[in-house]
């Protein structure tokens, strides 16, 4: 059938872009491009085959509106008392390809649904780079309600920021992951979290009667995340179990606190305010308490130990990417603290 | 008869719309070919492509994946790359550099290394991450001429893959380490600056950095890879 090589498939070369002008031949696909509808996705053949063949198809049933019942009388007739092969096959490549543009107008149509999406996305970098940093400073007046901004952009990145820095972790503490791979883990453990935490303090807000939509909650958690790059980015490098606890305490403390305020600006009732922000501090901290534990195996002879400068020997050496990073950082690490 | 009449009419219908009303009498024979003139263009060319030999069919394409090659080796502002999108170089770089990057895991109990499998995934998912995320900032690139360019940016990290391997066999001290750090790094900037070069002229100007931090984060995480491999 014309189209599977006029279109010139996923892999095929797109020689679309410099032929000229020409009327597309009836039923058969070709990989020639109508310059003048060109439009700000240009270049690509397959997306304008189906603006193509969507406008050819709206001309022919424009013109086939006025001949129909002629024409059907005719067809059926003819294939009823002669049925020459040419005209039949002719005939069914044409429903065939009738139904599989049909097809892809739908799935077409659905792909282009993620515009949906857009209004979200519609952020500048400063404005991005603003919010990250109010994420971690709590709000002081409480009894207004205070603003969420519901942008997807940020969180998005953020959590791919969060696996990205997982997988770091996970390599240089040499983790064995049994079922699954290193990055499906780190993909499904943050993916995991944020969407599954918001939808669960969504489901929370709505029984609590708080003022927040999906969206805001996804975008407030997200930016909470910015907190936890910032501590495992940094422990994660330098392995020191109180240095650990301490950035969990003041980096996680504070983008709770935000979150918690955030919150309680929004929910009316004590009662309602205590479980929704008791929920979601336990959650986000305890997430990245679990981050650190489960994915990092702690080096043994470096830990929590700040008597002695006797520094013992590594004993568990991952690769040779971490021992000779690590050992510059651990290092550098204990001897500030030595003399601080 | 009625056969070639009822084709002549759509023909005309569509191709010659002023000559609707033209009928064909019956006595006379419609003959010749139904070919559209003016787009005769294709046909012609499909039957001269499907018969002409394998070889050179393979080495039209291998030429273009070739000039687009050059391309991302020393990016310029050309707009080739984006104007015949093609996925072949995409695929190979992939699959080569998977290839190279399974290591001696095959035989050890625990994930030593990314399986085939993992890092074709992270490639293609990552690109077309990048891609929508580009196309909901508000670019004007499409789909697959985004991920056609981000598959071809990954060569340089392909070529670094093969330089770490090269001098992972004379051994894997801290001098090979720093060697492939070096080595790694600039290759993971060029990706990044190629692609850069060839997608951020699609974005609103006040948006390029919305758009190139996703691309980075994509090729730190295919660097990583590179960077941390160790054949056991």
């Amino acid at each position: 059938v014309g189209p599977g090589r006029g279109g010139g498939g996923a892999a095929g070369p797109g020689r679309a872009g410099a032929d000229t002008v020409s009327t597309p031949a009836q039923g058969g696909g070709s990989a020639v491009i109508d310059m003048e509808n060109m439009d700000d996705t240009s270049g690509s053949s397959f997306e304008d085959m189906g603006e193509m063949h969507q406008r050819m198809k709206e001309e022919e049933e424009e013109e086939a509106e006025g001949e129909a019942g002629a024409g059907e009388e005719e067809d059926g007739e003819f294939l009823g008392m002669k049925g020459l092969r040419g005209q039949l096959g002719r005939q069914v490549a044409d429903q065939m390809w009738q139904v599989g543009k049909r097809q892809a107008s739908k799935a077409f149509s659905l792909y282009a649904n993620i515009d949906i999406l857009r209004p979200y996305f519609d952020v500048e970098p400063v404005q991005v780079r603003a919010r990250l940093l109010e994420s971690m400073i709590p709000v002081k007046m409480i009894n207004f309600p205070q603003k969420i901004a519901g942008e997807l952009y940020g969180p998005l990145m953020l959590v791919f920021t969060l696996v990205a820095i997982l997988l770091h972790g996970m390599k240089t503490s040499d983790t064995i992951i049994r079922e699954g791979t290193l990055m499906g883990t780190a993909i499904g453990t943050c993916f995991g979290y944020w969407l599954g935490v918001s939808s669960f303090m969504y489901f929370l807000a709505y029984l609590c009667n708080a003022q927040i939509t999906m969206v805001q909650m996804l975008s407030l958690l997200g930016y909470g995340l910015f907190g936890h790059c910032i501590t495992l980015f940094v422990t994660y490098n330098i392995h020191f179990h109180s240095l650990f606890y301490i950035f969990w305490l003041v980096v996680g403390g504070l983008s709770t606190l935000r979150m918690v305020a955030v919150l309680v600006s929004r929910t009316v009732g004590h009662t309602q305010r205590l479980i929704l922000c008791g929920t979601i501090a336990a959650l986000h901290m305890l997430f990245l308490l679990y981050l650190h534990f489960a994915y990092h195996k702690v080096v043994e002879g470096i830990l929590d130990t700040l008597e002695g400068p006797n520094m013992p020997p590594f004993q568990r050496v991952a690769r040779d990417v971490p021992v000779v990073s690590s050992a510059v950082l651990n290092t550098t690490a204990k001897a500030i603290a030595l003399t601080l | 008869g009625s056969a070639r009449e009822l084709v002549c009419e759509r023909l005309k219908s569509i191709q010659f719309p002023g000559l609707a009303d033209v009928s064909i009498s019956q006595d006379i024979p419609v003959e010749g070919e139904i070919t559209v003139p003016v787009g005769s263009h294709s046909p012609d060319e499909d039957y001269s492509t499907l018969d002409e030999p394998v070889r050179d069919t393979i080495m039209r394409d291998m030429k273009a994946v070739g000039k687009k090659f050059v391309h991302v080796m020393y990016p310029r502002k050309s707009s080739a790359l984006l104007r015949d999108w093609d996925l072949w170089g995409p695929l190979v770089l992939c699959v080569s550099l998977a290839l190279m990057l399974q290591g001696g895991s095959a035989d050890s109990k625990d994930d030593g290394g990314p399986q085939f499998a993992e890092v074709f995934v992270i490639i293609w998912f990552g690109a077309v991450v990048i891609t929508l995320n580009s196309k909901l900032l508000g670019g004007t690139i499409s789909f697959f001429q985004s991920l056609c360019v981000l598959g071809y940016c990954v060569l340089p990290l392909t070529v670094a893959m093969l330089v770490c391997r090269l001098v992972l066999l004379a051994g894997a001290g801290t001098v090979s380490f720093i060697v492939r750090l070096v080595v790694v790094v600039a290759m993971f900037g060029w990706s990044t600056l190629a692609s850069t070069a060839f997608l951020a002229d699609s974005q609103p100007p006040n948006r390029k950095a919305l758009v190139v931090y996703p691309i980075f984060l994509f090729y730190f995480v295919i660097s990583w890879m590179i960077l941390t491999f160790t054949p056991q």
